[in-house]
């Protein structure tokens, strides 16, 4: 664990962990609202919205793919009721139509799209591009003490920071309010909490955590984490607080996990070439998943509901 | 639909009602007044054009067929859901700026039990006011939380996962809640529906407590044969108001005749040890 790893592996896991971390909160109040699948919907979304700000813009840089991808997301939300309403169609089916549809026009816009001088192409929405964001500049652990080598941190890492802590910051602020909403919208509403607009704050939270991650880890990380660690975590325990602190703590555990396997797994099986590194850490935190649905602590706790 | 409504509604404002509030002299005495309150899901008034007033420490069924608009009515009282016309007022002033004062039940059925969390986090979530948003839970917002358990008789289930009560249990659980807000106005949505007998004279007991000191208790009520012993005041809905009044003078055959259409059969109303 010396040089080479603080070179090569040090910032994709931590990039790994925080997109998770970023995700999974959040996942959980979709979770509990029976929202799921509007974490689904959004990071697929963000790839026809990604390409139209490179369209209009010419670059890939930052800002303009984040306002493409939130501009996408609220087409999605937009479009998501009115199928819901003018075509009477129930909302799960309403989202599925909605996020393969707006993906699918993001692959054709791509197709059609010039984009071979950079890195924007499907493979690279699906599973983004977690083993390039290395720390070129890093010698050694001290580089972590050395304000030259610092600079030099993958701006992703910085990124994915920024948005991991004020998510976590909001969640802190917001939760009561959260968790009453959550719980019992009409009773919220009654004593005066504005249930709508933490609503619609939960969905914006949760794009801004996938546009914000997509990039860095592509949509197969943000669709598995928004789900797979808050329904994991909600098998360990029967109480909220608990559950969140679970479920930051498998989807930090998946990242780490999956990192390492689609790195040094190939290897110990006698291949030469690693595997995806996205692909691996969504594959482990669905087997965490299965593997809590057999033996976690409050699995059971519909039978013992007796309804 | 609003072109529809709006003439009407303007009818049932010039018959004195609604109108000029100062001289509508029932809202500053009453615990709530409603007026002029419309309500409704796509083309079809749920609840149409309401003025009801519930006397100060009154114990106020609310009654109808199913489909009347009961609880579209209290929640629409709420906001919980838009109103189309219509205002609420609790002490004569607007509801928007009394929900301090207002305590709300919703039906059992509303929410997921399933939820994760204990019996005792749900009746902290009753001092939301009191706590804010970031405040912290201290010695004494817990003893409130167990002195409201106490109060419905469930102490002892304080650290239990709400998933794992009774329904009956779960119905206490949401009055507890509403007991910690320490409000003035009970508004409560059917609860002794599907609830055991020992539950329904444990919720009973409590409300009448609250009347004994003084505070408003309305429900929607759905068992004609308890009206007469639980409460004192009806308001029998079905889409419109039929009638609201004292039970003695208001709970009639012929009022009950015309809340439910005729559907009531004459030898149940017998039944109802009317006066």
């Amino acid at each position: 664990m010396g040089a080479e790893f603080v070179q090569l592996s040090l910032t994709p896991i931590l990039i790994g962990i925080l997109a998770a971390i970023a995700c999974a909160i959040p996942g959980n109040f979709l979770l509990l609202r029976k929202q799921a699948l509007i974490g689904d919907a959004i990071s697929h979304v963000v790839l026809p919205g990604i390409v139209a700000a490179f369209l209009v813009t010419g670059t890939i840089s930052t800002w303009p793919m984040m306002l493409g991808a939130a501009g996408a997301a609220v087409v999605a939300v937009v479009m998501i009721e009115a199928i819901r309403r003018l075509g009477r169609i129930e909302t799960g089916a309403a989202m599925g139509v909605t996020f393969t549809t707006l993906f699918a026009a993001g692959v054709l816009l791509l197709e059609q799209t010039d984009t071979s001088s950079v890195h924007l192409d499907v493979e690279h929405a699906l599973y983004g591009n977690l083993e390039s964001l290395i720390w070129l500049s890093a010698t050694g652990w001290t580089s972590l003490w050395d304000p030259a080598a610092l600079a030099d941190l993958p701006p992703e890492l910085t990124r994915m920071a920024v948005t991991t802590l004020v998510i976590a910051l909001l969640t802190v602020v917001f939760w009561r309010a959260l968790k009453i909403s959550t719980f019992d919208e009409g009773y919220a509403n009654s004593i005066g909490i504005p249930v709508k607009t933490i609503g619609f704050a939960l969905v914006i939270v949760s794009a801004v955590a996938a546009v914000a991650a997509f990039d860095a880890v592509g949509s197969i990380i943000v669709i598995a984490m928004f789900i797979c660690p808050p329904a994991t975590a909600r098998l360990m325990t029967n109480r909220l607080e608990h559950q969140i602190l679970w479920s930051i703590f498998f989807g930090a555990g998946s990242a780490v996990a999956g990192y390492v396997l689609a790195g040094y797994g190939p290897l110990w099986l006698g291949s030469s070439n690693a595997v995806s590194a996205a692909g691996m850490i969504a594959t482990v935190s669905g087997l965490v998943l299965g593997v809590a649905c057999l033996y976690a602590p409050a699995r059971s706790r519909v039978t013992a509901a007796g309804h | 639909m609003t072109t529809n409504t709006l003439p009407a509604l303007e009818l049932a404002a010039s018959d004195g009602h609604t109108g000029d509030m100062n001289r509508d002299t029932g809202l500053a005495a009453s615990a709530l007044a409603v007026r002029g309150l419309t309500v409704s899901y796509g083309t079809k008034p749920a609840v149409f054009s309401i003025d009801a007033t519930v006397p100060k420490a009154s114990m106020t069924a609310i009654v109808g067929p199913n489909g009347a608009g009961k609880s579209t009515f209290l929640k629409a009282v709420l906001g919980i859901i838009p109103r189309l016309s219509g205002a609420a007022y609790v002490d004569g002033k607007p509801l928007e700026t009394m929900r301090r004062a207002i305590a709300y039940v919703p039906q059992r059925a509303s929410v997921d039990w399933d939820f994760p969390t204990r019996v005792r986090d749900v009746v902290t979530m009753g001092q939301f006011r009191s706590l804010g948003l970031l405040g912290f839970i201290r010695p004494a917002h817990r003893k409130k939380t167990l002195e409201c358990l106490e109060r419905v008789g469930m102490a002892d289930f304080a650290d239990r996962q709400i998933g794992q009560l009774s329904g009956g249990q779960q119905q206490r659980v949401f009055l507890a809640r509403a007991l910690a807000q320490d409000a003035g106005l009970y508004l409560l949505d059917e609860p002794f529906a599907g609830v055991d007998a020992a539950t329904e004279k444990a919720i009973i007991d409590v409300l009448k407590g609250l009347k004994a000191e003084g505070k408003t208790v309305v429900c929607v009520h759905h068992d004609l044969a308890t009206v007469s012993d639980y409460f004192d005041h009806v308001l029998m809905l079905n889409i419109r108001k039929i009638a609201e009044g004292p039970v003695t003078t208001t709970f009639t055959g012929p009022m009950l005749q015309e809340t439910y259409g005729g559907r009531l059969a004459t030898t149940h109303i017998d039944q109802l040890k009317l006066d």
